[in-house]
């Protein structure tokens, strides 16, 4: 069972553990990411592509559902203005055994890190902005696999 | 009967890309020997100004034709939208 949201509102990361447990597999694994609070950073404003967005997320749950054998995979992902402090992204991974949940959920945050249509703008305290920059680690991370 | 074909194709922009040219798409009639993405950013850019700097460093843009990563040498063929980027930095 694969869940795919793009949304505004924050989630509730423990219900999702939750709901993908009541699956049955005997292992969980969650990733959370959230605003860091670098200095003089108030908020970041996330945007994405519609249009392309969820297909793109399907797609990375669905070659990850080929690798390993999975009963469930979330991934919320939120758009607009975040503050520091505040959740960006979960991807939660069920299966039978703890090695297949947390490569998965790993796989599939190095993918989201190169191939989902997502940009980040840093809003700073004195009011000056800076788009993020693509990070070379990012690109190494999502080609180990 | 017109011996000259074109098609309709909608581009949309993201990120600083949408910041600097100052709209969030366009819709354009792709002449018929325009077939490449490469081909088509040559097009646009001797339609309007406003390109020239965004297009000044390629290397720093990605592409996606009706939802897909692309590069520029992928055929427009019937496509409907492309999608103009910098590297996404989601997560």
């Amino acid at each position: 069972m694969i869940s795919i949201t793009v949304q505004e509102n924050d989630f509730d990361s423990g219900g999702e553990i939750n709901r993908l447990s009541a699956l049955g597999g005997g292992a969980i694994s969650s990733f959370v990411g959230q605003v860091r609070g670098d200095e003089q950073l108030q908020a970041l404003e996330l945007e994405h592509y519609p249009a392309m967005t969820e297909n793109a997320l399907q797609k990375i749950a669905d070659k990850a559902s080929q690798q390993w054998v999975m009963h469930g995979i979330t991934i919320i992902h939120r758009v607009g203005r975040l503050q520091v402090g505040e959740q960006i992204v979960l991807v939660c991974t069920c299966s039978d055994h703890r090695q297949a949940a947390i490569a998965a959920c790993s796989y599939i945050m190095d993918q989201l890190k190169t191939v989902a249509p997502f940009w980040k703008k840093e809003i700073f305290q004195d009011g000056t902005e800076n788009w993020v920059k693509e990070r070379q680690s990012d690109l190494d991370a999502a080609k180990s696999w | 009967m017109t011996a000259i074909m074109s098609h309709q194709l909608k581009i949309v922009y993201f990120a600083w890309v949408r910041e600097r040219l100052g709209r969030d798409q366009d819709n354009i009639d792709c002449p018929e020997n325009v077939e490449t993405v490469g081909q088509l950013l040559e097009f646009i850019r001797s339609e309007d100004v406003a390109y020239e700097d965004v297009f000044a460093d390629i290397e720093k843009l990605r592409f996606a034709l009706d939802q897909d990563f692309v590069g520029l040498d992928a055929a427009i063929d019937t496509a409907k939208e492309l999608a103009i980027f910098p590297p996404v930095t989601g997560g």
